[in-house]
């Protein structure tokens, strides 16, 4: 036995949870290295024995973008508030694709890692945490492919607004998290979630101003289409990235509520239901 | 001496039944009311205020266990299939939480079961020796400080940085075992570990935990193995239906649990559904596993004979029938195969069995098995005509090797069988 790695034991207390009574979030302070870990298995294997390998996480904004110019811009001619179509909806696609990424791989996080659920303790929470933050490598390369679109199509970045953009994505983060417990935790007893999670995204999609601006919505329904808790990060992305839109108004904030609403509902909910996650798996 | 475990009045209750509900549809009345009031029920199921709370049993898979444990003592735990041998395990490893009772561990609980968790084939040995480590509890220093270590012990070292997708099943294993066995935990718990890997792997098993004890660490260990239970432990406790009836001193614990008659089973009944219905001539009935007190049993003494019982219903004449057993290892290495008109006597009288219920009986002597679990297969067939019935796995037996020869050194002998050989020592010189 080694003595560098001499350990001093901890006294561990089993007993029933009641309830949401305990959060227990300093164990996953405790087990931080896994969260770490995982995120590094996650991008590691992501792109093993593929041909485009990393290539991959460029070309699929990028072609989606194509598409949505080819439909929206030179079809459809949607307006755009003066900002050339690739830019605006990449600027768009950037919180998106987080968000899809985080929805697909985060609700299956629990099922996928079945065997480490049902033979090992460690808390729940970081197989859902760890494939949210797996998808923020995918986002900063995508973030390099929009500065290049600026760049090539000249526009310039809201400079006095950009120290606003960490917000927004931590508020996209929260929102992927939140729907990410949800959904993980429903997956573990009814798999129906794996049916349901490619309309989902797709209905979701539509629901948010990625491919068009929010502008084209009527004021009066402007309320009700800000309860998707994505259009306010998206907005928000515009905004601070390109100085579109109103910035932060009652629409953003209803949105920004919702996010955080689902995110710690997610929370309790998830921790609710995962003393069962080893026998129901 | 301090308390490593202190179990108190744990008990964990399970659904059972739970998938029923799903089938009960009879008339399209029923499907439609259950479509239209889904959305009622999906939402009353999610907030955990399932109204199919009804048409559940529930069972308790443990009750009202208690006990402590000092540290650095090793304690046996032996029960029949669902005696809640594995549940209180898992509970101790706070993988599942108990419905009712606490449990004070000291220290960090490792499973001999973890093996291999958390492996990704498409990791190199040495990425996946971090990603193992850090789910197994291990800080990042640690496996620093253990790399080498866990690399000379799995002998994989010039593997290291090849993806484990590519390593051959045996090395696999090993990797994953060395992880695992210097997981250094305080407490371990070995959970019928001897019936996974190959011999030498189980040997490794088996010598890590003897290490384990030595170095004055707590163990849990669970088996159907009653010689390793007696070998290994000094204490044991005898679980039945889910709640502990004894605590003692491992042989008595083993004696009281053989005898009690609530060793598992040792038989094995086919109800009509399991069955076939292309084979209408031949219905299986029942495969009993004996001693010759004809009494059935799951564990055997390998210094006496065993008794296999096939009985099977006959629905029509057949000619040139022969049943017969497969016996191996839990490995799926074969020992032996007999059939029941081996003998030339029998295979003439035998030509043709008409209708009827019929019971195939073979004796097999003592003296063939080595300690461990063994399958027993059963077949009917005619031969080069046609196939009747067949199931590789039918019914398992443990062999138990009190007074065989050579276990006066009780030291685990490898290789299935345990002849009794007729040895002679001549002194031929000076």
């Amino acid at each position: 036995m080694s003595e560098t790695a001499k350990y001093e034991p901890h006294t561990v207390y089993i007993k029933p949870s009641k309830g949401l009574s305990s959060l227990n979030l300093s164990d996953l302070w405790i087990y931080r290295e896994l969260i770490y870990f995982m995120v590094w298995r996650d991008i590691k294997v992501k792109y093993k024995q593929t041909l485009l390998g990393m290539a991959w996480a460029v070309v699929q904004p990028v072609m989606t973008m194509l598409v949505f110019t080819f439909l929206f811009d030179k079809v459809a001619k949607l307006p755009t508030e003066g900002i050339p179509y690739p830019v605006f909806s990449f600027t768009a696609l950037l919180p998106w694709g987080l968000f899809v990424t985080a929805l697909n791989q985060g609700s299956r996080a629990l099922v996928a890692h079945q065997n480490m659920v049902t033979k090992i303790y460690f808390p729940r929470l970081i197989l859902p945490t760890a494939s949210v933050f797996a998808g923020l490598v995918d986002f900063v390369i995508a973030f390099f492919i929009l500065v290049a679109l600026m760049l090539y199509y000249q526009v310039t970045p809201a400079w006095h607004l950009i120290w606003t953009l960490p917000l927004f994505l931590l508020l996209a983060i929260i929102t992927a998290l939140g729907v990410a417990l949800w959904l993980s935790a429903i997956n573990v007893q009814y798999r129906d979630v794996n049916q349901a999670l490619p309309f989902l995204t797709q209905f979701w999609l539509f629901a948010t101003p990625v491919a068009y601006s929010a502008s084209v919505i009527s004021a009066k329904w402007q309320v009700v289409y800000s309860l998707n808790p994505m259009a306010g990060v998206v907005n928000g992305f515009r905004w601070a990235l390109l100085g579109v839109g109103n910035g932060p108004d009652l629409t953003f904030w209803v949105s920004a509520t919702i996010s955080i609403l689902i995110f710690i509902s997610g929370l309790f909910y998830f921790k609710s239901m995962e003393k069962t996650f080893a026998d129901t798996i | 001496m301090t308390t490593a475990i202190s179990v108190k009045n744990i008990g964990k209750q399970y659904k059972i039944g739970a998938a029923e509900t799903k089938f009960r549809y009879n008339m399209l009345r029923d499907v439609i009311m259950d479509t239209v009031t889904a959305p009622v029920r999906i939402a009353k199921a999610l907030v955990g205020k399932s109204d199919r709370r009804m048409n559940q049993n529930y069972v308790w898979a443990l009750k009202d266990v208690s006990f402590d444990l000092e540290e650095g003592k090793v304690l046996g735990i032996v029960g029949r299939n669902g005696a809640g041998k594995s549940t209180l395990l898992k509970i101790l490893s706070r993988v599942t939480e108990p419905t009712v009772g606490t449990v004070t561990v000291r220290g960090r609980v490792g499973s001999l079961l973890e093996v291999g968790t958390g492996f990704h084939p498409e990791l190199s040995g040495r990425e996946n020796i971090y990603m193992n480590g850090a789910i197994l509890g291990m800080k990042r220093a640690e496996i620093d400080s253990k790399f080498d270590e866990i690399v000379d012990f799995s002998e994989v070292s010039q593997f290291i940085d090849t993806p484990v997708k590519r390593y051959s099943s045996g090395m696999y294993l090993r990797l994953a075992f060395a992880v695992a066995a210097h997981l250094e935990p305080e407490i371990l718990v070995v959970d019928e570990v001897l019936a996974v890997g190959d011999a030498e792997f189980q040997k490794k098993c088996l010598g890590k935990m003897g290490d384990v004890a030595q170095q004055g660490r707590t163990v849990l260990f669970v088996s159907h193995n009653m010689s390793a239970i007696l070998r290994l432990t000094q204490e044991a406790i005898v679980l039945n239906k889910g709640q502990m009836i004894m605590r003692a001193p491992s042989q008595e614990a083993v004696d009281y649990y053989l005898s009690s008659g609530q060793s598992q089973a040792g038989e094995k009944f086919w109800e009509a559904e399991d069955l076939s219905v292309a084979n209408a001539e031949f219905t299986p009935i029942s495969l009993k596993v004996k001693e010759r007190s004809e009494k059935v049993v799951d564990t055997v003494r390998s210094t006496e004979s065993v008794f296999i019982e096939f009985e099977y219903q006959l629905n029509s004449s057949i000619t040139g029938l022969r049943v017969g057993l497969y016996v191996s290892t839990m490995r799926g290495e074969y020992i032996f195969t007999s059939f029941d008109t081996d003998d030339a006597a029998l295979y003439e009288n035998f030509d043709t069995r008409s209708a009827g219920r019929y019971v195939s009986r073979a004796e097999i002597p003592a003296d063939i098995f080595n300690e461990g679990r063994y399958m027993v297969g059963v077949n009917a067939s005619s031969f080069g005509v046609k196939r009747y019935f067949m199931d590789e796995n039918a019914l398992a037996f443990n062999v138990d090797i009190s007074g065989a020869p050579g276990t006066q050194w009780g030291e685990p002998r490898v290789g299935p069988v345990r002849p009794r050989l007729n040895w002679k020592i001549e002194k031929i010189d000076n």
